[in-house]
């Protein structure tokens, strides 16, 4: 008997899931967002078709205002997999010039939320694949593997298909579409612990380094490029960090850390007392229910 | 104890994550953690029973709620819990903002935490009893159920049903947790009083083994061991293992699979180039190495496999990728010896021991659509890579999961289970749920909607396809056709009664006729007076109606003949199952579209009349819908056109499309 650790376990679920999806969607694409659990999701999907390349493309929502560590990785995560690479800016939010400092949660909703669905419809994509995980967010937690959006890309917690064992319905009506979750069982540590594992390349951000920064109600932020407004007076300030989730610069809290390994990381996760998603500004909208009023809306 | 603030009380405990290895030796925590095993399992039970408390618990211990959780959680608690000034844990875990106003779960929530031994996944599934749909979903998955009793209630209706659900949908490893028992002041005999109950019943449904454990998720007794590996001090008397520790020792499913005959569904043909040809799939049991011969089925070809290939590490670049051997639970693709016959659908399988085909069964189904099951309509049936054309025949009884009698069933509706006959449109490859739960249990998809409507469980194949065998036959349908110089169609009349289906069908079968066609005319009326007399006007005798026309005009069109039938025909789904019995382009819907005021006005056979006073049940039009076809070949308004016009334009659009 050979026993599967729970890594192996976790693989194997999330490559049937793929390869479900290829084989049954129309036209899929992957989501990615050039974050850590993008990257596992990437390399799942190299190993579900090897040596074939991935048979879908790679797509990124842009905001523009994303960390230049996170687009340098982006074209060559892209290149390294053989696969093509759409990146989707909502033309009109850069003709408006919606922008994190100026405008609030009406940048997030223009360049994300309908982003999005700009870019699902202009391709014609059924089925997108994204890497939320299950154990992000209390509405995550009931979300399914295969979620279904109408033609207007609104998720209904009511109406969701049964998921029994793997067997995963994906059919669907014209103008409907399918998020398909293949990372929905794996946790925070799971996704780090295959990362040292496979040795697949994340943006530096996650590990500490010196970085300039200012601190700004509560949160702390890297200045990394001369697009940041800084207020009169304000300096940036050199310090030891890193980020736990990366996002669009402007918006996105780092934590003071010395972690510059994986390993120090890990350790300094394990021994944190604060869940992952505090260092964004999303959650705190509408109570507790924002993150769920924005799937609704269309939001991954 | 009782002026302690539940957060200290709480945290005074910290468990099972070692905090000082983490600190220390971060690298030996890692290896630690890297072997860990995966255990699925589903949680039972009420609100009331403590189980979100239990399972808050659970995550609290694991350290998998971290302090701003926690902050928030308290204040929570405060403003809408049900613990008065205590922590609420049901908030925690109960997503979804509809639901905490409602204060109910309605879904199915996947919660993980982790021990240094195994990861957990667990299905947290409500207890209602209207949620069956969702505690098998939950369940379809687990390795083991955690079945909660609140030790003030003993055995209730609820710990039966969802017993008898965890049992039905092969789960072998039942836990009984007895909870709350710090409110009945840890007394063994109330415990052992639930044991012996609750073991009476569970031999009476076939569960042959359970672990009983007495525990207070809020307290937290028994949920891990002690520090000294001992039971609860508030339970001296018990001496069996925590809650966590069985779950932590408890065999994997995945595991046993590995001891059975290798089984590989293939979901996706790999074909890079022309030089390499795998086979991907999940394997669903035994183990596979180079060199193991094994057989395709459904084409029984043999063949030895050359190769198991899987990603190279980074670390290993120039690697092959290839391994020597894999088990149940990988996702791999094999490469064979041979150029066989093998694509998505096909199982690669043990070339001693193969899978048997089939095209009917037995199986337990569970519905869980509003909408009600339809004997005979055709669903499609999704059963590892194979999805399928499949009707499922009336059942033949529905179990009350209250009492579990069987009860006479037409249908099935939300939450029903019962025991049918399913019918396949082809063979397809199978085992019995019992050996097999990849194999043997299978969705069922509405063809209109696309929703899962239901799920299945194999029991039996009725009989062996192999045993049907479509006799062939020297002169083909092409020869038939080509002796009386036509080629063969159905003209498929559909409308309301009284609408003018039989009266056009009549004049263009006389126009054909005429013009030395061969043909026939299936009349509604005339074919319920002998093949069909048996039905009457359920929607599931209607179905029936149809199928047994639709296959008596498919063999009339295999004799060469043009066939007319006139029949209501209301339903969509049905008229679809006709168009796909028979070849593209044979197939011509006709709708007589005629207004219900209209047809009710003309009510030559006085049926409406007797509809309207309630004489007649389920009247088309009446009290019985009419799905009016949406892109029908030919329609004919009777407003605007005679029965002879209506015959002139049919027999033109037929003709003319020869």
């Amino acid at each position: 008997m050979k026993r599967l650790t729970h890594l192996q376990r976790l693989e194997a679920e999330s490559i049937h899931i793929m390869r479900e999806v290829a084989s049954e969607a129309q036209k899929p694409v992957m989501l990615y967002s050039i974050g850590k659990d993008s990257a596992v999701m990437l390399h799942l999907a190299k190993k579900a078709f090897y040596p074939s390349p991935p048979p879908f493309p790679l797509m990124h929502v842009d905001t523009t205002w994303k960390f230049r560590d996170m687009y340098a990785l982006r074209e060559k995560s892209a290149q390294d997999a053989g696969m093509e690479l759409i990146v989707w800016q909502n033309p009109e939010a850069a003709e408006r010039g919606i922008n994190p400092f100026d405008h609030g949660p009406l940048h997030t909703d223009m360049w994300k939320t309908e982003g999005l669905k700009q870019a699902l419809n202009h391709h014609g994509f059924d089925a997108a694949f994204g890497g939320a995980r299950r154990d992000e967010e209390k509405s995550r937690a009931k979300e399914r593997i295969f979620s279904f959006r109408t033609a207007s890309h609104g998720w209904d917690p009511k109406s969701q298909r049964p998921e029994l064992w793997n067997l995963y319905n994906a059919r669907k009506n014209k103008g409907e579409s399918i998020r398909v979750f293949p990372l929905s069982n794996w946790t925070e540590l799971d996704i780090w612990q295959y990362i040292m594992a496979e040795r697949i390349e994340i943006v530096p951000l996650y590990l500490s380094a010196k970085r300039p920064t200012v601190e700004r109600d509560g949160l702390l932020l890297m200045v990394d490029d001369e697009r940041f407004r800084l207020a009169e007076g304000e300096e940036p300030v050199m310090r030891s960090i890193r980020f736990r989730t990366l996002g669009c610069y402007p918006l996105t809290g780092a934590v003071e850390s010395e972690a510059d390994t994986l390993e120090a990381v890990v350790q300094e996760m394990l021994l944190t007392t604060t869940s992952e998603r505090q260092g964004r500004a999303i959650d705190k909208d509408e109570g507790g229910a924002g993150m769920e009023k924005k799937k609704q809306e269309g939001y991954f | 104890m009782a002026d302690q603030s539940p957060s200290q009380e709480l945290a005074s405990d910290p468990v099972y994550k070692t905090d000082a290895l983490i600190a220390e030796d971060i690298s030996a925590y890692l290896d630690q953690h890297q072997n860990k095993g995966l255990l699925r399992f589903i949680t039972c039970g009420s609100v009331d029973d403590g189980k979100s408390t239990l399972i808050g618990r659970l995550l609290y211990d694991s350290k998998m709620i971290f302090e701003d959780q926690l902050a928030a959680l308290e204040a929570d608690s405060k403003r809408v819990g049900t613990q008065g000034q205590e922590i609420d844990f049901a908030l925690l875990v109960d997503g979804l903002a509809a639901e905490r106003e409602q204060g109910i779960t309605i879904d199915v929530a996947y919660r993980f935490f982790s021990t240094e031994k195994r990861k957990f996944i667990v299905a947290d599934t409500p207890g209602h009893e209207q949620y069956t749909r969702n505690m098998v979903t939950g369940a379809s998955t687990a390795d083991l159920a955690v079945i909660l009793i609140d030790a003030r209630k003993g055995v209730l209706p609820q710990t039966r049903r969802h017993s008898f659900l965890a049992h039905l949908i092969g789960i072998r490893h039942l836990v009984l947790a007895v909870n709350k028992m710090d409110l009945v002041d840890y007394d063994q005999s109330t415990f052992e009083h639930i044991v012996a109950d609750y073991r009476s019943f569970a031999s009476e449904i076939g569960i042959e083994d359970f672990t009983a454990i007495p525990i207070s998720g809020f307290k937290g007794d028994n949920i891990t061991a002690g520090t000294d590996g001992a039971p609860s001090d508030n339970t001296p008397w018990y001496d069996g293992p925590s809650l966590i520790e069985h779950l932590e020792t408890v065999p994997i499913e995945a595991t046993r699979a590995q001891g059975q005959a290798f089984r590989m569904p293939v979901q996706w043909v790999n074909r890079p180039n022309l030089d390499f040809r795998g086979f991907s799939g999940l394997i669903a049991a035994g183990s596979v190495q180079q060199g193991d011969r094994v057989r395709i089925v459904p084409s029984g070809k043999t063949s030895a496999v050359k190769s198991i290939v899987t990603m190279p590490k980074l670390s290993e670049r120039g690697a092959s990728g290839e391994i020597e051997d894999a088990v149940a639970g990988e996702s791999v693709t094999l490469v064979l010896e041979d150029e066989v016959d093998c694509s998505r659908g096909s199982v690669i399988a043990s070339a001693e021991d193969p899978p048997e085909t089939a095209d009917q069964f037995e199986a337990n189904i569970v519905w869980m659509s509003d909408e009600d099951l339809i004997p005979g309509r055709a669903y499609w049936l999704k059963l590892a890579t194979q999805t399928v054309s499949a009707s499922i025949a009336q059942p033949k009884y529905e179990i009350d999961i209250n009492s579990l009698e069987h009860l006479a069933a037409k249908t099935l509706s939300l939450n029903g289970i019962g025991v049918a006959e399913v019918t396949t449109d082809r063979p397809i490859t199978f085992e019995s749920y019992a050996k097999s739960r990849t194999l043997g249990g299978f969705i069922l998809i509405d063809k209109m909607t696309n929703a899962t409507v239901g799920a299945g469980m194999i029991n039996f194949s009725l009989r062996r396809a192999q045993n049907v065998h479509w006799q062939s036959v020297d002169i083909s349908r092409e020869q038939h056709a080509g002796l009386k110089n036509q080629k063969p169609a159905v003209l498929w009349f559909t409308g309301l009664s009284g609408s003018g289906k039989s009266t056009i069908a009549n004049a263009v079968e006389k126009r054909l006729n005429r013009m030395n066609r061969h043909t026939f005319l299936l009349d509604g009326d005339n074919v319920r007076h002998g093949l069909n007399k048996d039905l009457g006007f359920t929607e599931a005798d209607r179905i029936e109606n149809i199928r047994r026309v639709g296959e008596v005009a498919k063999l009339m069109t295999n004799a060469g003949l043009i066939v007319l039938t006139a029949f209501i025909s209301p339903f969509r789904a049905e008229r679809r199952m006709v168009r796909e019995m028979l070849p593209e382009g044979e197939f011509i819907e006709v709708f007589v579209d005629t207004p219900l005021q209209v047809a009710e006005a003309r009510d030559e056979k006085g049926l409406y009349a007797k509809a309207r006073s309630g004489q007649l049940k389920n009247f088309t039009g009446i009290d019985s819908p009419y799905e009016a076809p949406e892109n029908a070949e030919i329609r004919i308004d009777t407003t605007r056109m005679s029965p002879d016009e209506a015959a002139v334009l049919i027999v033109d659009k037929l003709l003319g499309d020869v």
